[in-house]
């Protein structure tokens, strides 16, 4: 017997597919700054060329390099509360996408940063800009606009990651496929819809990346 | 009733890193066939067979793997053959990975310079000898590390079979925790058994590229 897709099902649902998809790009959005922000730190850390710190660092990026999404997520929200540390799946999803995407962006940020030749940083010195600065306009800014590309490839696929979220229940796109599933049945027309709503959005967010590079990492530099 | 973490929990531990082992070298095997189809098609030359290689590219590298999952999981069963969640986890694991390694290796195989194409074509050497012969002994030795960092994303990737019920490594840890109720512990140990699985794949994919970073610069 030959299946009848039947899709009116999710034509009817509409409304709870685009909220999905914008609690998706929520979810992510907010991770983003997450990960960014823990890699400049560490790599901020990096410059002080202190054993144990770099030791830190490394051994974080190696942790989470080598264990999958799906239980680091599990630690954080099934794990923690045992200690004391109750999360709400929402912020638990945020911390674990942040935490899993900045080792990510570490290992790529560094590569930028170690592309940055000694002579900028000592032309820098020599035309005494303080140290933050150095690192702000002749470290940070040129190494971000090598990896730019790696970069934002990276938290495209975080947003692609963030649907492991739903297995803890935060509301995102693939957690309101689930539901939809259970009260329509119809499980292939669903998640074949929401697959092409994550193409769309992964496409939306290259677009969107391309953007932002033409504005803030153009030459000449402002 | 609240089980302790005894040997016999660990065997359930070791036959469900059996399974993620297994599920990781059928998806890695069979998507590395799958990889170099769609990587030669996407070099052969020819507009439609590129364009459709792409496409399949694309479509695979733009949704999440989760997703993929569920669709070739649920469309299967759309078919009305029975199959074992084993087999049709499998497959998509395939797709995924054809698509994965397609594209690494598209990019090796484009790397390697023209001129050695062109060099090959003069002295009238068909298209199947060029690639056996001389393209493909190139490409794949600057293909390595990229691949073997794939292969460390897909034995990662293969726990998401654990969310549609197919029981390997993370699966028996969360029935573990459910049973000890010792989640904080479990997921470390499964962490940590991934880890020693992953770890020392990372560091060869690392070794190589250094060695081979010399031999591309030059």
């Amino acid at each position: 017997m030959a299946y009848a897709f039947d899709f009116t099902a999710v034509v009817a649902h509409w409304r709870e597919l685009l909220k999905g998809c914008l609690l998706t790009l929520q979810l992510s959005l907010l991770a983003m700054p997450v990960t960014l922000a823990i890699a400049v730190a560490a790599m901020l850390v990096l410059q002080l060329r202190e054993t144990i710190s770099t030791w830190l660092i490394g051994t974080f990026v190696e942790i989470v390099r080598n264990t999958p999404f799906l239980v680091q997520i599990f630690f954080l929200y099934f794990g923690l509360p045992s200690i004391g540390v109750r999360l709400d799946p929402n912020v638990a999803a945020i911390i674990a996408l942040g935490l899993n995407g900045a080792a990510y962006t570490i290992e790529i940020l560094r590569a930028g940063v170690e592309a940055v030749s000694r002579g900028q940083i000592e032309a820098g010195l020599a035309l005494g800009l303080r140290p933050t600065q150095i690192f702000r306009y002749v470290v940070l800014k040129p190494a971000l606009r090598t990896v730019y590309p790696a970069m934002t490839s990276q938290f495209i696929f975080l947003m692609l990651t963030s649907s492991i979220a739903s297995s803890i229940t935060a509301a995102e796109l693939t957690h309101v496929g689930a539901e939809l599933e259970a009260v329509t049945f119809r499980s292939f027309e669903i998640y074949f819809t929401i697959a092409g709503l994550y193409l769309v959005m992964s496409f939306g967010l290259s677009k969107l990346f391309a953007l932002i590079r033409r504005i803030s990492f153009s030459y000449p530099a402002r | 009733m609240i089980t302790s973490l005894g040997p016999a929990q660990f065997h359930l531990l070791l036959v469900g890193t059996l399974w993620t082992l297994a599920l990781s070298t059928v998806g890695f095997l069979f998507g590395g066939l799958g990889g170099l189809a769609v990587a030669l098609c996407r070099t052969c030359g020819l507009m439609a067979l590129e364009r459709f290689a792409a496409a399949f590219i694309e479509i695979f590298r733009g949704t999440p793997l989760l997703l993929q999952l569920f669709i070739v999981y649920y469309g299967i069963g759309l078919l009305n053959i029975s199959m074992s969640p084993w087999i049709a986890v499998s497959i998509a694991f395939t797709f995924h990975a054809s698509a994965v390694l397609g594209e690494i290796w598209r990019g090796s195989i484009e790397s390697i310079p023209r001129g050695q194409t062109e060099a090959a074509k003069a002295l009238g050497i068909h298209y199947c000898f060029r690639m056996r012969y001389i393209i493909l002994p190139q490409a794949l030795k600057i293909s390595l590390p990229p691949t073997i960092g794939f292969l460390v994303q897909l034995i990662k990737g293969t726990s998401l079979a654990a969310i549609i019920g197919f029981t390997e490594l993370s699966r028996t840890g969360t029935l573990l925790s459910n049973i000890t109720y010792r989640p904080l512990l479990i997921y470390a140990i499964v962490g940590l058994i991934y880890f020693i699985i992953c770890w020392p794949l990372s560091r060869l994919g690392r070794a190589m590229e250094r060695r081979l970073s010399p031999v591309i610069s030059q």
